[in-house]
């Protein structure tokens, strides 16, 4: 009982002590605002439903995003990964893009698909493109060279053992990767939104702060924090029951 | 990195394959699959690269982002090993925050932002300060986690010989946690350099970030590819210097 009472300390008496200063000092401040307000703003927003529709704005966009990183990585990785050669020949292509930031994208993606999911979810899949392509090759590379063999020796096409030999054997790898995915697109989401796109929950903070409303603000950083939590927890579990379910070692 | 022990076959396809996609992209443009106002010509964004770098510009831009890049870099850096060694030496300061640090670690860093431009206003030290801290959390529980992995036979040894908490952090616990700390810091650079463009866009701040946003506004593509370009280039170079120090940094681990 007190494993999980005493991670609690150390927050509670944080915010206690930010609440005591913002009432004290910070009174009827344009900057700053106590964690109760921002409670109060945060129940407001999400009685007047603003909050569910920005929270799945982001989720929507991000889970987009990652899709379409998974649907392009994923085969090209399996791809390069099968191939020692083609792996070879296209490491400098990727070592000279991958360093490319995400967020340079944003002003690209504004261009071509102006405002609005589109932009959003062009440099989220970007984003997560580069760890499910370098992780998927990496597991495909790591399976049991016997397995290989043994598509070798029972003749089967190169599609075949991909999708009855590799494809199998890489799942559990496959769902580390995508929590990592996961993990960068919500960020990447975010980003985006308190960067340029007018929409989903970056933008709403960053709005709450230039109405100069500190309750507001504090309470969506509060639940973007929380949202990307759970949503990385959960992520977690999936991988954890995948990993369980097809009785990997790793 | 397989770099080293690549063949001169496979590096001279590699090149080539690197080449295609470039002829890739001019041909794209010359034919106009894909507008041009969307995509410029290679030639226009070499051109434009040339004309931005003659003129200092795109000198003075590469090296303010670089500039916030390293020093928010090197920040986090610091308090992160620094904060992380205290935490991360005392199994009784792990427990209590712990699952704090993990709640905040997924926050996205520019998350950060309107708080600090409400605290700090639009100045480059806001920006530097959410570099620093939004990528000490790679390092600080880098920093953490190798601490608590430190093998328990070290422990007891430190132990017998009676070696002092400093002592312990300095001759035990930083070595062994190396690894962890680099690997951390490797995530932070590239959070640092995003964190930093972001940054710049928002608070209008001198910089690639600022420069690639307002030639997007102005539908100068040639210099947003410019801007893109140059971006990529600072986070090569500096991944490639950072992998340098670690090998030499972690010789000594691998006989």
């Amino acid at each position: 009982m007190w494993r999980v009472l005493r991670g609690w300390c150390f927050p509670l008496g944080l915010l206690a002590i930010f609440e005591w200063y913002a009432r004290t000092f910070a009174a009827g401040s344009d900057s700053l605002a106590p964690p109760s307000a921002a409670l109060r703003a945060f129940a407001a927003a999400l009685m007047d439903g603003s909050l569910w529709q920005a929270t799945l704005f982001t989720l929507g966009a991000a889970a987009l995003g990652l899709a379409a990183a998974a649907g392009l990585g994923i085969p090209l990785g399996i791809a390069l990964g099968l191939s020692r050669r083609a792996s070879r020949l296209g490491a400098l292509s990727i070592e000279l893009l991958r360093p490319i930031p995400s967020v340079a994208l944003i002003p690209l993606a504004m261009l071509v698909f102006g405002f609005g999911l589109r932009m959003e979810t062009s440099v989220v899949a970007f984003a997560a493109f580069w760890p499910m392509l370098i992780l998927t090759r990496a597991a495909v590379a790591q399976v049991e060279p016997r397995l290989l063999e043994l598509s070798r020796v029972l003749g089967l096409s190169a599609w075949q053992r991909g999708w009855k030999i590799v494809l199998p054997a890489i799942v559990p790898r496959l769902f580390v990767a995508l929590r990592l995915g996961v993990a960068v697109s919500l960020v990447v989401a975010v980003t985006v939104e308190i960067a340029a796109n007018p929409h989903g929950m970056g933008y709403a903070m960053m709005i709450a702060q230039q109405s100069l409303d500190p309750a507001l603000m504090l309470g969506w950083l509060g639940w973007i924090g929380v949202v990307g939590y759970a949503v990385n927890a959960a992520a977690l579990w999936l991988q954890q029951r995948v990993a369980q379910a097809m009785g990997a070692v790793a | 990195m397989t770099g080293a022990r690549l063949s001169p076959a496979d590096a001279a396809g590699s090149v080539a394959v690197a080449l295609a996609l470039g002829a890739l992209w001019w041909a794209a443009s010359h034919a106009g699959w894909i507008s041009r106002v969307f995509l410029p010509t290679p030639e226009a964004t070499w051109a434009s690269l040339r004309e931005g770098l003659d003129g200092g510009e795109l000198w003075n831009f590469s090296w303010a982002t670089t500039r916030r890049m390293a020093e928010g870099w090197l920040l986090a850096s610091l308090l992160g090993v620094g904060i992380g060694a205290l935490i991360g030496v005392s199994p009784q300061a792990r427990a209590y925050l712990q699952p704090t640090l993990e709640f905040v670690r997924p926050l996205p860093a520019s998350a950060l932002l309107p708080l600090a431009i409400s605290i700090f206003g639009l100045s480059p030290n806001m920006v530097l300060f959410v570099v620093a801290f939004g990528a000490m959390w790679p390092v600080l529980l880098g920093t953490i986690h190798g601490f608590a992995a430190v093998e328990p036979r070290l422990v007891e040894v430190a132990r017998c010989l009676q070696l002092s908490r400093a002592d312990f952090v300095r001759k035990v616990g930083l070595p062994s946690a190396l690894p962890d700390i680099l690997a951390g810091m490797r995530l932070s650079l590239t959070v640092a350099l995003i964190v930093a463009v972001v940054g710049e866009m928002i608070a209008s701040q001198p910089g690639l970030g600022q420069a690639i946003l307002l030639a997007a506004r102005a539908f100068r593509a040639s210099e947003l590819f410019a801007g893109i370009v140059l971006l990529g280039l600072i986070g090569l170079v500096s991944n490639l210097l950072l992998g340098l120090a670690e090998r030499r940094l972690l010789k000594w681990q691998t006989p």
